[in-house]
């Protein structure tokens, strides 16, 4: 019954990313791709957190960390060279 | 038009301390866990590179006065310097060894010189990530 959840859980989340693939090649604009890739991001967290309950392993907990703090500063990026054109700016006026 | 990035600039002062803390622990954590020199060194030059986003070149030039050329060349020398070391002992090329040893704090705690290996690797990761990031940002656009 657990083994059943965890694959249903696995398999809805790797629906979501896929539906998430779709707005980033579809998107219109460039911050819904942005935003759709911030999803994407979130939702491998929550399928590395399941794969690790599905493997019963610890080895894997730095890694949802991890792609968090990625995810975060890939997205803010992102969005200051959507917003401003560069992303490391030499004077700020 | 009038730019205003408090929000970025918050959180960064805060979720900054938070990577770099976790940069430590994983860089601590790689002896007996996943982790160590390499991911630890690219989590901090995460934390700096955040830094950098929120703020501005002349800025962080400011906050730190460092020269990131130099890290690297001292974290080669460290690593090397491991190496070295057993050579004097009279050891064979980069032969390390550790040792129990009862710390103030901590009690006892397994010292390997792996560590300082380590510490010349993460070094080297920081000073070439944020050598070859701040070569692309410096540029004229």
């Amino acid at each position: 019954m657990f083994e059943l959840l965890i694959k249903m859980a696995a398999i809805i989340l790797s629906v979501s990313i896929l539906i998430s693939t779709y707005r980033v090649f579809k998107g219109p604009t460039m911050p819904d791709r942005v935003i759709a890739l911030d999803i994407i991001g979130i939702n491998i967290i929550a399928l590395v957190g399941v794969v690790s309950v599905w493997l019963s392993t610890q080895a894997f907990l730095e890694v949802i960390l991890l792609i968090g703090i990625l995810a975060f500063i890939g997205t803010i990026s992102f969005s200051k060279f959507i917003e401003r054109g560069v992303v490391i700016e030499r004077k700020r006026d | 038009m009038k730019i205003n990035d408090v929000i970025v600039q918050t959180i960064t002062k805060i979720v900054s301390f938070i990577i770099l803390t976790f940069a430590v622990y994983i860089f601590f954590a790689g002896h007996h866990n996943p982790g160590g020199g390499f991911i630890g060194g690219l989590m901090t030059a995460g934390a700096l590179v955040l830094l950098y986003l929120a703020f501005d070149l002349e800025t962080m030039r400011k906050i730190i006065p460092v020269d990131y050329k130099i890290i690297t060349a001292l974290g080669l020398l460290m690593a090397l310097g491991t190496g070295i070391g057993a050579i004097l002992l009279g050891y064979p090329f980069l032969s390390h060894t550790f040792d129990y040893k009862d710390l103030f704090i901590l009690g006892e705690t397994e010292l390997a010189t792996a560590l300082l290996f380590d510490i010349g690797v993460y070094l080297t990761v920081i000073g070439v990530t944020m050598t070859i990031l701040l070569t692309i940002g410096e540029d004229d656009y």
